[in-house]
């Protein structure tokens, strides 16, 4: 294969003079972390910039820990660092268990949390679970801070919304309370999931379903949410087991599932019921 | 489009154990590196996409992908190499002696890179169950020999290095 084309690496002693860059080189400039898939896409010549901004140059852009609320992840933080961080094992576990799922040991080596959303690449763990989950993203740019959601960051296929001159910096990721299970899954064959699917519920105290938060991702450009399924997924415990199925096919509805070579429409429409169900019974602790 | 040669990087970094300096250009891997510039053709090039382990080398006692992993980033940190394996006397490392032991490779192409990632593995945790050995190696591909007798000279290689601590 072809050597990757030239570029040159700058490296920002702060966020300020990073948005600076960004600001600078335009089109020709990009944030580089890890390069686990940056530096893919610029090998097979599906990207070209003539300059990286090495975002880890900028310190402290690593940190995982408690900020009121929330757990705050930094968006340098690798797939690593936050699967083997203590406060994300005992606050979030079901994020460390994702991480520690996540491509494979090399990729979580150097692969970055805040890389991995602003590829936006569809099949990506984190986003999925992250929706689910209510995450935060902060971006910071040359005029100040703002806060978007998932569903805001995550613009299309490959594409984020933020400005050209912003900065993702870390995820708010809301602390779950006593009554809240959370459950992700994913079915994979090849080197990329098919399917991910990620489950949040709130319980009140007789066990039933006061709020479901569900999101499905890898079939779609962005992960997705059903308004439909996540009312069909709130209620007693045993109706809601009743309606799985329809829950799962409003997920698929939602998503707009086409065939292509991971699998027909069909397939996926199957795999997201399996899915669901596991996740549900993995939150309502009814796998004995 | 600029003309301009981007600025070469003055790269050092210890390199199985000792320290090397090299000049290369910033968009040079650390695999083109090792290959075209040390003579160290232990790491092999295959999918190019992260997903073979073939090029697997130690970075920081981590193992990354050296076909994609910037030769710029391994500036003064520690890189291992399956040729910095066998020790001071030339005796091979006991994982190198379990793959062959076990008959854990046929073509050998996978081994070097499965033998680094092994090695990142138990030297993190010394003593894996056969289910983290499974999620740990689930990146490194080999066409050959089926995988089993991977896991056995793996799980061999723990025993191996556990009494050899004493």
């Amino acid at each position: 294969m072809m050597p990757l084309r030239r570029f040159a690496i700058h490296r920002p002693a702060d966020l300020g003079e990073a948005a600076e860059m960004l600001d600078h080189y335009g089109d020709t400039g990009t944030l580089y972390a890890g390069g686990t898939e940056l530096l893919l896409a610029m090998r097979h010549d599906l990207l070209r910039y003539e300059h990286l901004i090495d975002i880890k140059a900028v310190a402290g852009l690593d940190r995982v820990e408690r900020r009121d609320g929330h757990l705050y992840i930094g968006a340098g933080a690798t797939h690593r660092t936050i699967e083997r961080s203590a406060v994300c094992r005992e606050l979030l576990p079901v994020m460390s268990e994702m991480e520690a799922n996540v491509a494979n040991v090399r990729v979580r080596a150097t692969g970055t949390l805040g890389g991995n959303l602003c590829f936006a690449e569809p099949h990506s763990d984190p986003a999925t679970l992250l929706l689910a989950l209510d995450g935060t993203a902060r971006a910071q740019g040359k005029s100040g801070e703002r806060m978007l959601s998932m569903d805001e960051l995550l613009a299309g296929a490959y594409e984020n919304s933020l400005a050209q001159d912003e900065v993702l910096t870390g995820v708010d990721v809301p602390l779950p309370g006593p009554s809240q299970r959370n459950a992700y899954l994913k079915f994979q064959v090849h080197e990329r999931p098919l399917l991910g699917l990620a489950l949040s519920l709130e319980l009140d105290d007789g066990g039933d379903i006061r709020e479901a938060r569900c999101a499905i991702g890898c079939v779609s450009p962005t992960p997705c949410r059903s308004e439909a399924a996540e009312s069909l997924l709130a209620g007693p415990a045993d109706s809601v087991e009743q309606r799985l199925q329809e829950a799962a096919a409003a997920l698929a509805d939602e998503a707009a599932l086409t065939d292509d070579r991971e699998g027909s429409a069909e397939y996926k429409r199957h795999l997201i019921g399996v899915l669901l169900h596991r996740a549900a019974r993995k939150c309502l602790n009814r796998d004995g | 489009m600029s003309k301009d040669r981007p600025a070469l990087v003055e790269l050092r970094f210890e390199l199985n154990g000792k320290d090397v300096a090299v000049e290369c250009e910033p968009q040079q891997t650390l695999s083109e590196v090792l290959r075209g510039r040390l003579n160290l053709t232990g790491a092999k090039i295959s999918c190019e996409v992260q997903v073979c382990g073939a090029c697997t080398v130690l970075v920081d006692a981590l193992p990354v992908s050296s076909c994609t992993y910037l030769a710029y980033e391994a500036q003064g940190r520690s890189v291992t190499t399956i040729e910095g394996l066998e020790g001071r006397d030339r005796t091979l490392h006991p994982i190198q002696q379990c793959f062959i032991d076990e008959f854990a490779f046929q073509c050998g192409f996978c081994t070097p890179g499965m033998i680094l990632s092994a090695k990142a593995l138990l030297d993190d945790n010394p003593d894996p169950t056969d289910d983290e050995i499974i999620h740990h190696m689930d990146g490194n591909l080999c066409r050959c020999t089926g995988y089993v007798p991977i896991l056995k000279a793996i799980r061999k290689a723990a025993a191996v290095m556990k009494e050899a601590r004493g």
